[in-house]
């Protein structure tokens, strides 16, 4: 059997000098956007997505567990981020402490329960805890149902950054980006990701040699969410609202679908996805439903024919790591 | 009293769509290797057959359950033979992955031309009505959709582990390449029985037409509730299935009495706490 | 090189001669990337018990998939009743006659043994009759209700058997029926071939056995490296006997 992951290149030890390169790519071509003209609520909400992507392919992509329900981080963070915004007067800061905080403490419940399977049952699993939790938020009187929390105030970050201003919440939103995908890259180089790759590789092996692959997995699975709720916590202040359509098993399938087109288990490759997908959602907004068809063919056509992604494609292509 | 039996009435219902479902995903999940992902929209298709054989071919509830099972069944072949067939030998998560854009095509296109709201569909005569069964008042057509949905559960079970064909299929999710060494063309069982399984979601597809409308999302959530019940049942038995199925569908009649605000998320909690007790769910089988 | 199976047949004792029913010539075969068989060359005549020997890994058990159809990647030809079956689907090869009981013997445990034993669909007329494997299997019989795989490894290896008897195929491929079994089933095991080879079945066997297979067989091929490198009938047996350690290591 192949597994998910038998497309991805093997790490070599060029591939962290690739990898550097790709990323200072990567910050350049993002510090200048708002130089550009380019509509940059457009790229912050790629941005808050990429992250997302990046923190689902963790668990996916380097501990082969495929979560159909990182929509519930997101919209979790969203909720608590938006209300502590709102409601509780928060400051910016302290906002996304919450939320993120709050998606981490969710991540620590929902793993726990999750990782006591694997493979179809863990997707099953997520699938099925994030509909509960929309349950939850739908009948809950804080996320006001189906109104959701709007007009949410973007206010001073530590009490002098106008983030009304766009391009001062930009580089807000692209420096948190950039932590979390640092952090992301961090793991993944670490020992710990060594470790949850011999996992996802063979469990067995890994536990012969002594690893509690459960409390790696659960670790990559806190990590993956509390990244995931960080990513929700920023959406908010570029989109001012948190709503139902967040908590969605629709957006959690945007999520996979984003990862697959970028390539899983690359480095690069989720950003790429979300930039795609998003873009492609703007330009297809007129045609209603039908985006929800193309989405499908995307992911139809991408698990038959293009299981590498882009990213994995190029590396495939010019041997470079991405 | 009444209120509490009607409750139960309703989760034998739901039971019934839940068992009719999860005995489909988990016969496809033995042959294919799938766990499939458009079995929610292939249950809509059900449905929305018998609804175009009425309002455009002017055929009727009676003939609508044979053919809407048939006619979505063929359609599923023609997607395994087309798409799923390629999966063979890759993880079993492509799988979910194929079906779920299967899944977001399938419903996407309904959308588009119906909406998002319900379409009726008429009680056929013979069902309407309903009977005093002096603890309660019986709506004959809910009565029907339970006691019919069991005798077809029922069915497939006595056709899957007692029938030769049975021993076939069974024998083929052991070991599909000793099954064709004997001479069996598994490739073509493995098409039927996708048809079959799918066959069974619209099935209860129709059967869910006059009681739910039909609406091009009925299956969405739906198939999110079955994936909790195959968690908890375990895709390794087919009787286990069925009961799973109904049970489920009882437990949540009864919380929608005493605690209805929980009547919508009582399946997943439940899900939870077997994960908690025996996380490799009731009938034992891991993944 | 000599072709060897050529060389083989040659020295087949004339009295042995039938028709050739399976004729194999330079197949090749991989798993995945590794290649396992380079070039077997080997026939089998009606009504013969022919027994491939090798030490482990020598590709034995591959040759019997591959003739059966079930290697995905292979080359070559196999002629089976002269007609070429490779390729083709290994439902259909069956289908023409070819019966397989594999090493790992392939018992379901989701069957009982009543179902295991009428799995096989019949493929031509002329297969043993229920009465007539109870005759040959007494304890089958007495356990046909239970699960599969809970009977004892002899058992088990005697439904496998069984169970091909009855589709009316001509030619068995048996890989290592004796493997891991106390002596005296090896023995019943061993009466069982003979008695199928006098009702004029053709048997294809491979054995780790070498001692049980003497008792069996009518000729032998060496295999090594996923080639055949040698044979002789056994009759030769004895005057093989050097070459024969020296090729298995014993």
């Amino acid at each position: 059997m192949t597994v998910m992951t038998d497309y991805i290149l093997p790490v070599k030890s060029r591939g962290l000098h690739d990898e550097m390169i790709a990323f200072g790519i990567m910050t350049a071509l993002l510090l200048i956007v708002p130089l550009t003209g380019v509509y940059p609520y457009f790229v912050m909400q790629a941005l808050c997505f990429a992250l997302l992507a990046c923190a689902f392919n963790l668990l996916i992509g380097y501990g082969g567990l495929l979560s159909f329900g990182h929509a519930m981080f997101l919209g979790t963070a969203g909720y608590v981020s938006g209300h502590a915004l709102k409601v509780w007067g928060f400051s910016p800061e302290l906002g996304i402490v919450a939320g993120t905080a709050a998606a981490g403490a969710l991540a620590v419940v929902t793993g726990s329960v999750a990782i006591r399977r694997q493979g179809i049952y863990f997707a099953m699993i997520t699938l099925a805890l994030s509909q509960l939790l929309y349950f939850i938020y739908l009948q809950a009187t804080f996320t006001h149902g189906e109104d959701g929390i709007q007009g949410i105030p973007q206010g001073y970050m530590f009490g002098l950054l106008n983030l009304a201003n766009p391009t001062i919440l930009y580089y807000i939103v692209l420096a948190c980006f950039l932590f979390g995908f640092l952090v992301i890259f961090r793991a993944i180089n670490s020992p710990f990701g060594e470790v949850l790759k011999s996992t996802r590789e063979n469990e067995q092996r890994a536990i012969s040699l002594g690893y509690k692959t459960d409390q790696y997995k659960l670790l990559a699975f806190i990590l993956s969410g509390t990244l995931a709720g960080f990513a929700g916590s920023l959406k908010v202040f570029v989109a001012q609202n948190a709503s139902l359509t967040d908590v969605h098993w629709s957006m959690s399938g945007e999520i996979v679908l984003m990862t697959l087109v970028g390539g899983l288990g690359t480095v690069f490759g989720p950003v790429i996805g979300a930039f795609v997908i998003i873009a492609m959602q703007q330009y297809l907004a007129g045609f209603g439903q039908w985006v929800t068809v193309i989405q499908g063919v995307i992911f139809a056509s991408c698990v038959l024919t293009f299981r590498r992604g882009i990213a994995g494609e190029i590396s495939h292509r010019f041997g470079i790591s991405l | 009293m009444q209120a509490l039996y009607a409750q139960l009435l309703v989760g034998l219902i739901n039971g019934s769509f839940y068992a009719l479902l999860s005995l489909g995903l988990a016969v496809i999940f033995g042959m294919l290797n799938i766990v499939n992902f458009a079995h929610g929209a292939l249950y809509m298709m059900g449905a929305f057959c018998a609804y175009f054989l009425l309002n455009i071919a002017g055929i009727g509830y009676w003939p609508a359950l044979v053919i809407a099972p048939i006619a979505v069944g063929i359609f599923g072949m023609l997607l395994e033979r087309t798409l799923l067939k390629w999966l063979a030998g890759l993880d079993h998560l492509y799988g979910m992955l194929l079906t779920f854009g299967i899944a977001l095509i399938v419903q996407g296109v309904f959308q588009n031309y119906f909406g998002s709201s319900g379409l009726p569909y008429a009680i056929p005569d013979e069902l309407k009505g309903g009977m005093n069964l002096g603890f309660m008042f019986l709506p004959v057509y809910r009565g029907w959709v339970v006691v019919f949905s069991l005798v077809v559960c029922l069915a497939t079970w006595f056709l899957i582990e007692r029938t030769r064909l049975g021993a076939y299929l069974r024998a083929a999710t052991e070991n599909p390449t000793l099954v064709r060494a004997f001479g069996i063309n598994v490739p073509r069982m493995i098409t039927l029985t996708y048809g079959l399984g799918v066959g069974l979601a619209a099935l209860a597809g129709v059967l869910s037409a006059p009681i739910n409308q039909v609406r091009p999302l009925m299956g969405a959530d739906l198939i999110i509730v079955v994936f909790a019940v195959v968690v908890i049942g375990g895709m390794g038995s087919i009787m286990g299935s069925i009961i799973t199925g109904f049970a489920l569908g009882v437990i949540e009649g009864l919380t929608k009495y005493f605690y209805p605000e929980a009547s919508n998320t009582v399946v997943f909690v439940l899900m939870v706490l077997v994960l908690l007790v025996k996380p490799t769910g009731l009938t034992g089988r891991a993944a | 090189m000599p072709d060897l199976a050529m060389a083989a047949a040659a020295t087949r004792p004339a009295s042995d001669a039938g028709a050739s029913i399976l004729s194999v010539r330079n197949l090749e075969a991989w798993y995945g990337e590794s290649h396992i068989l380079h070039g077997m060359n080997f026939d089998v005549n009606a009504g013969e018990v022919v027994t491939l020997l090798g030490r482990n890994g020598a590709g034995k058990t591959t040759t019997l998939k591959s003739i059966m159809g079930i290697i995905g990647k292979r080359t070559g030809s196999v002629r089976f009743n002269n007609q070429e079956i490779n390729p083709a689907f290994s439902d259909r090869i069956a289908r023409m006659g070819v019966a397989f009981c594999p090493e790992e013997r392939g018992i379901f445990s989701s069957l009982d043994v009543r179902e295991n034993l009428l799995l096989p669909p019949i493929v031509r007329p002329g297969g043993l009759s229920l009465d007539q494997i109870f005759d040959l299997f007494p304890n089958l019989k007495e356990r046909l209700a239970s699960q599969g795989t809970k009977l004892s490894g002899g058992e088990q290896q005697m439904l496998a058997i069984a169970r091909i008897l009855r589709t009316g195929a001509r030619f068995l491929m048996l890989d290592e029926p004796t493997e891991g079994l106390a002596p005296v089933i090896i023995q019943q095991i061993g009466h069982t071939i003979a008695q199928l080879k006098k009702e004029g079945f053709t048997i294809l066997l491979v054995e780790q056995n070498f001692r049980f297979a003497s008792t069996v067989a009518d000729r032998y091929y060496i295999v090594e490296h996923g080639k055949v490198i040698d044979g002789f009938a056994n009759s030769e047996l004895r005057a093989n006997m050097d070459k024969l350690h020296t090729y298995l290591g014993v």
